[in-house]
């Protein structure tokens, strides 16, 4: 008896057997790689070796320099700009939570309220970066001058009365002082604070909002439980990407600050170019690198982003 | 064991909306003025197409919309204007809107903590006990499945005993085998605590399984309500025949009356409708648009026509497709009166001569023919069941 066991054979023959095509591209991801690792290499390992070894090096520029080991030096700068180094930690630390707190307003209104005019005001946030950054920081120089109108303004609400017994200005003076340098780190990074937070509030669902209001959360407890916690990445990306380049600015140090309120970039800019001492600046720039990396190392930890979704 | 237990009496949990409407700024009428009034520990179900207004009409009673006109009542409460943090309302939103940062048990016992309750563990254990979710508690949403996500929206919502419990098409994202399964699920659940719930859906087969009473929905109108079977075996219009199941229109023309019956001209026949199941003018010479369900009408190949039982409505016509589907055949019969009649025959008996190109008698028991009014669209409701 003829039982049918097999299906029907398929319509047309099937191909021979062929060995399966190389797989093609397998290289592709090492090709795109490329520029980027050549780029690195050649514009940060190697400038970072060079600057290693001339923080190890020893002698003057009339009988060059030599790697000597000579360590010392990093103990030496230390010691002798320590108060620069914490200057920069606090004046940059200062402008970052000034960022924080004009920038998260903003942010949360972009990404939840502005509807239609979101674009036009994220537009606002960056134009500041058509101009260069020294005129900007110049700007600053005019905006602050004494007797200008905002000291004026600020004197007679004598507010700098205030700021003065705090040592953050002296007399009826705003420029050259640690609130003018405070003040232009906070201008001149706040858009680095805002974008990543509006980047991590717009990707939160509203529905989530929703959900909180429903289980009984007002809308201060629904903001305090729900969104700051799930804006957490933009908080921390946000406070490193001004916290890092506000430690290490000169800029803003250089034109509203004075001689007391000089920051550890102006003191590695000085040593570099004027005194020509480069293995303390050298030294100095690996010191800060650091201290820099330390502190967003136990930040990031502390903050344990790596466990939001 | 589980411990839920409803602590509303007898009218607590009423809903009561009264005129209620919205009106969005962009001058669309999502709602039109409504009155409906869902009584305590039913199973209440919105149908509807997409954009018929069934989820607005829900989010009003959440408080997550503010009605253009009209008030809702909770029991004896007004709650028109209270925020939805004030409402003793709960919603199992579409896509569950889980919050990514917290664990499954800090889900669920997010609503009893913003009330100030502080020895949460043992009520959230027993609720997560109660959606068979107690191995998961220490676990993330985005860790589970999609079906104990949505088990996790239910306790989470659940777990505070609100008067009503709101569902925004919770099983939309569900594949349909997990679907069906948590349809029992749900309907469990209602059972087994009481609560009132208003359930949000699109998809008819489902509100038909779990509801107690289903609203059908159409353009900001609530169309017909009813029980499920009420709804099904008289429709009052052509949307609700069209949406909920298939229905067979036939355009016919009133011939005379009699003894509670009303003969009707179709084509070259005659066709009888009990008058209890027509609500609308009988004048002589009116038209009808008479309808009959696809699974009421038997098959007859056209050679045996003499053996149909006399008193039966009956249509002639010839087989245009049919599809076996196992339990049941659907038959297309194309017919004078009807271009696309559709028969489901019980795979019982079969007939081998019924195949497309054989004419046939279609016939029926008249009892089963209800008439609605002809001013209507035949074909409303048709292409919203047919997209979703």
């Amino acid at each position: 008896m003829a039982t049918l066991t097999e299906a029907p054979p398929p319509l047309s023959p099937t191909a021979p057997e062929k060995k399966p095509p190389r797989r093609r591209g397998r290289f592709t991801p090492y090709w795109l790689l490329l520029p980027g690792i050549l780029w690195l290499l050649v514009f940060f390992a190697l400038p970072m070796i060079y600057q290693a070894s001339t923080s190890v090096q020893t002698g003057s520029l009339e009988t060059g320099y030599k790697v000597t080991w000579h360590f010392a030096t990093y103990w030496d700068a230390l010691a002798d700009y320590w108060p620069q180094f914490l200057r920069s930690i606090l004046y940059a630390g200062a402008a970052t939570i000034l960022c924080l707190v004009l920038g998260y307003p903003l942010a949360y209104l972009i990404a939840f309220r502005a509807g239609r005019w979101r674009n036009l005001i994220m537009v606002l946030v960056i134009a500041p970066f058509f101009t260069s950054f020294l005129i900007r920081t110049l700007a600053w120089k005019t905006i602050l001058a004494d007797g200008g109108p905002v000291v004026g303004a600020l004197n007679s609400l004598h507010v700098l009365d205030v700021t003065s017994w705090l040592g953050w200005t002296t007399g009826d003076r705003v420029l050259a002082t640690p609130l003018a340098v405070v003040c232009g780190l906070t201008y001149n990074f706040l858009p680095f604070m805002i974008l990543p937070l509006y980047t991590s509030l717009e990707r939160i669902d509203g529905r989530l909002h929703e959900a909180a209001g429903d289980l009984y959360a007002k809308p201060v407890t629904t903001f305090r439980k729900v969104t700051f916690p799930l804006s957490m990445p933009g908080v921390v990306s946000g406070t490193l990407l001004t916290f890092i380049p506000a430690a290490g600015d000169y800029v803003n140090a250089e034109l509203l600050g004075s001689t007391d309120t000089r920051m550890i970039g102006n003191v590695i800019q000085t040593q570099f170019l004027r005194i020509l001492d480069y293995p303390t600046a050298a030294a100095l720039s690996f010191i800060l690198m650091a201290a820099i990396l330390l502190m967003v190392t136990f930040y990031i930890r502390k903050s344990g982003t790596e466990d939001l979704v | 064991m589980i411990t839920v237990t409803n602590k509303n009496t007898e009218t607590g949990g009423d809903v009561r909306l009264s005129g209620i409407s919205k009106t969005y700024d962009n001058g669309f009428t999502a709602v039109q003025p409504l009155d409906l009034t869902v009584p305590q520990g039913s199973f209440f179900a919105l149908l509807g197409a997409s954009g018929c207004g069934k989820t607005t009409t829900l989010r009003m009673i959440a408080g997550l919309e503010e009605p253009t006109t009209g008030t809702v009542h909770l029991g004896d409460q007004e709650v028109t204007r209270l925020p939805p943090y004030k409402r003793p309302v709960n919603t199992v939103f579409q896509s569950y809107a889980l919050f990514p940062h917290l664990d499954i048990f800090e889900n669920v016992a997010f609503g009893l903590r913003r009330r100030g309750i502080k020895s949460v563990k043992k009520q959230v254990e027993d609720m997560l006990e109660l959606v068979q979710l107690g191995e998961q508690a220490r676990k993330k949403p985005h860790q589970l499945s999609g079906g104990q996500q949505q088990r996790v929206a239910v306790a989470r919502a659940l777990i505070n005993t609100p008067k009503v419990l709101l569902l925004d098409e919770p099983l939309g994202a569900l594949d349909l085998k997990l679907r069906r399964q948590m349809q029992l699920e749900l309907k469990r659940i209602q059972t087994e605590v009481g609560i009132t719930f208003v359930h949000v859906t699109h998809d008819q087969e489902e509100a038909m399984t779990m509801a107690d009473t289903v609203a059908v929905m159409n353009a900001g109108r609530v169309e017909q309500l009813g029980s499920p079977t009420d709804l099904y075996e008289n429709p009052n219009t052509t949307f609700v025949a069209n949406f909920l199941g298939t229905s067979n229109l036939i355009e016919a023309e009133v011939d005379s009356r009699s003894g509670g019956e009303i003969v009707l001209k179709a084509g070259g026949g005659k066709l009888v409708l009990p008058e209890a199941r027509y609500a609308g003018p009988t004048t002589t010479g009116g038209k009808v648009l008479v309808g009959v369900r696809p699974e009421k009408i038997a098959l007859t190949h056209a050679d045996e026509a003499g053996e149909i039982p006399v008193g039966r409505n009956r249509i002639t016509g010839k087989i245009a497709d049919s599809s076996f589907i196992g339990v049941s055949t659907q038959y297309v019969i194309d017919s004078p009166v009807c271009p696309e009649f559709e028969v489901y025959a019980q795979n019982i008996d079969r007939d081998d001569r019924l195949v497309p190109g054989a004419e046939v008698v279609l016939h029926w028991n008249p009892a089963h023919t209800f008439g609605l009014d002809a001013d209507q669209d035949i074909d409303a409701g048709i292409q919203e069941e047919a997209t979703v």
